[in-house]
């Protein structure tokens, strides 16, 4: 079985399965211009969620879910004293304590870096959406993708907390669960997601799954050549949680720092188990049962 | 770590200075963001597990004292039984986003989603009980009881646990890692919840066997969740806080008055009997909703978990999700760029 390979694609699709297509979101690049956001919103005919000003640097979506499939996230950090801009230690220090205190703001030369990252559904290996959906309204498409039907889904929420990343939400006023399809409707007709056609700088890269991992890989090694110790790659490797994602992601700090797990977990990986303990606890109540029927006078 | 500055909602703002910790370690968050979402269901829900596991039991209960020739007894929980299966699936398709779509849940069956092979069980018990039901107590369907009446006891041992294998299958941290506890937590809660009800709903000299039933459910009920709560250990900190702490001390003190009028007044006055029965039905259904509150709670907070699967990285056991280690050692500057394109 290849790396790339899931359990329904390409095995279900025969001679109609394509090459499995995905993002690959190279963080290093983003420059925040929520490009994506609109456009997917746009393109998808998204309703508008006006969420209100959060003071979470330049972030004012919060998070993914029904009316948000991208995301573009804003972290602050003050890099330890004089690292980005060759400032002299003691100096960064003073200047930092002045920060803190709200004396002075941050300005250029005080070692703040801004990470940006634009974030969506992973469109796992492994999809515990996918997996827990009891209407089979989530299907994998024959781009190895993760697709709602939405003429199916009926509402249940079962996917909303099994998806490690917290991606798929349910609509107010809808009651279906909504989230990121790849723009399937797109790909069918050979282009490329709203998102990635209108991201300026190439951060949201969209292709074929193999050629942009392999893509992914240089890219690493030439932010790690340049000094960019925490550099790295999520969701890039069949051996993690949830058999490696369709969308994967280049990080310049731990992904927790952007909102993501750092050790996601398809549930099903556990579910032999689950049943298992579920089974020994009903023969226990069957014995439970007998105990206090025949166990005493009637 | 340093000190922040607080933003005007009180977290503090840059991600570096960490607020919370777990097992010790600063957690670092977006924001103090939640990482996985909280589940949508609603108060359907919570009453649903404790209406599934009574279903469940009932049946159970109600087929055992039959064939013990306890009619009186089986007559009741039978009833019991029959009514919880009812109200079931209503509650279930009120919590759906979209009610009129219920029947979407039979397009197909699903081990892999707990909530899919629950639905058949459901709609199975639920006809088998109908059935066992009419013939206890119009006698109708007298052959088809025989078959549904066993059918629908031993369904119900499964429709009594498999809301725990729903909920541990999920992301939700308090949920997910006491998976090896909950159905046992919830197979204790059902015998409790069905020994409760027919012991309400039956004369006592024939409830002897109901009483022992909810008398049993009940200690299991107290020590395998305690037992759950304590494996869980800092993860098992929901419980310990707001609501899941109060139903969790409300299901304690009803339990502990009922449990006490259970073995004592019930045994011969009929008013204690009920009251009983009341209090400790509000036990197991406070149980649940402190099951069900502390998976919220969990969800909400990026320490419960970021920092479980931090701690699993950090000491070695799990490789996580992300890697710093490039698969190539002469990165080739042109594949590299974000500026070239995709052939």
């Amino acid at each position: 079985m290849s790396a790339l390979e899931t359990i329904a694609w390409p095995s279900s699709y025969g001679a109609r399965a394509e090459a499995r297509r995905g993002f690959f979101t190279d963080t290093s690049v983003c420059i925040g211009c929520k490009a994506c956001e609109v456009a997917c919103k746009e393109w998808n005919q998204i309703p508008a969620s006006n969420q209100g000003f959060t003071g979470h640097s330049y972030d004012n979506t919060i998070d993914l879910g029904a009316n948000t499939w991208r995301h573009v996230a804003f972290v602050e950090q003050r890099l330890p004293a004089g690292v980005q801009d060759g400032a002299a230690p003691t100096h960064a220090a003073a200047r930092a304590e002045a920060i803190e205190a709200g004396v002075q703001t941050y300005q250029q030369g005080d070692g703040l870096r801004w990470l940006m990252a634009s974030d969506v559904c992973k469109h796992c290996t492994d999809a515990a959406c996918l997996e827990v959906c009891p209407t089979g309204a989530l299907f994998r498409t024959e781009f190895g993708t993760v697709v709602v039907q939405q003429d199916v889904c009926n509402g249940c929420g079962y996917c909303v907390p099994a998806c490690p990343f917290g991606v798929l939400d349910r609509r107010e006023g809808d009651g279906r669960v909504w989230k990121c399809t790849l723009c399937y409707d797109r790909l069918k007709d050979d282009m490329e997601p709203a998102c990635a056609q209108a991201c300026p700088t190439n951060s949201i890269q969209f292709g074929e799954l193999g050629e942009l991992r392999e893509r992914a890989e240089h890219r690493l090694a030439q932010l790690q050549a340049a000094g960019q110790d925490r550099a790295q790659l999520y969701l890039a490797d069949e051996q993690d949680g949830v058999g490696g994602a369709g969308a994967f992601f280049l990080l310049l700090d731990e992904p927790e720092a952007y909102g993501l797990p750092p050790d996601p977990v398809d549930t099903r990986r556990d579910l032999g188990e689950i049943w298992a303990a579920t089974g020994v606890a009903a023969l226990a109540l069957g014995a439970g049962l007998l105990a206090a029927v025949f166990g005493g006078r009637r | 770590m340093t000190v922040g500055s607080a933003s005007n909602d009180g977290r503090v703002e840059t991600d570096e200075r960490s607020v919370s910790t777990y097992g010790g370690r600063p957690v670092r968050s977006y924001h103090g963001q939640p990482v996985i979402k909280e589940p949508v269901w609603t108060w359907e829900i919570p009453v649903y597990l404790y209406t599934g596991g009574l279903a469940g039991a009932s049946a159970g209960l109600a087929h055992l004292a039959e064939l013990r020739g306890e009619r009186v007894l089986a007559r009741r929980a039978w009833a019991v039984a029959l009514a919880a299966n009812g109200v079931s699936p209503l509650l279930l398709m009120a919590d759906l986003g979209r009610p009129l779509r219920a029947l979407n849940m039979f397009r197909m069956f699903k081990v892999t989603s707990p909530m899919s092979v629950g639905s058949w069980i459901l709609l199975a018990n639920g006809n088998a009980t109908g059935l066992a039901a009419a013939n206890a107590w119009l006698g109708l369907f007298p052959r088809l009881a025989a078959v549904a009446a066993p059918a629908a006891a031993t369904l119900g041992l499964s429709l009594s646990t498999y809301t725990a294998a729903l909920i541990a299958n999920t992301a939700v941290p308090v949920w997910h890692q006491a998976r090896r506890e909950l159905p046992v937590v919830f197979a204790a809660g059902a015998a409790l919840s069905a020994g409760a009800a027919a012991m309400a709903a039956t004369p006592p000299r024939h409830a002897a066997a109901a009483r022992r039933l909810a008398l049993g459910g009940a200690l299991f009920e107290l020590g395998s969740k305690e037992v759950m709560q304590r494996r869980l250990g800092e993860l098992g900190e929901p419980y310990r806080h707001g609501a899941p702490a109060l139903f969790g001390h409300l299901s304690r003190g009803c339990l502990a008055v009922g449990g006490l009028l259970a073995a004592g007044p019930a045994r011969r006055s009929r008013p204690a009997a009920v009251a009983a029965g009341a209090l400790l039905s509000a036990g197991a259904l406070a149980a649940r909703w402190s099951v069900f509150k502390a998976g919220f709670a969990s969800a909400a907070d990026p320490r419960y978990v970021v920092g479980p699967q931090r701690a699993g990285i950090e000491r070695g056991e799990r490789r996580g999700g992300a890697r710093r280690q490039a698969r190539v050692s002469q990165p080739d500057p042109r594949r590299g760029s974000p500026a070239t394109t995709l052939a």
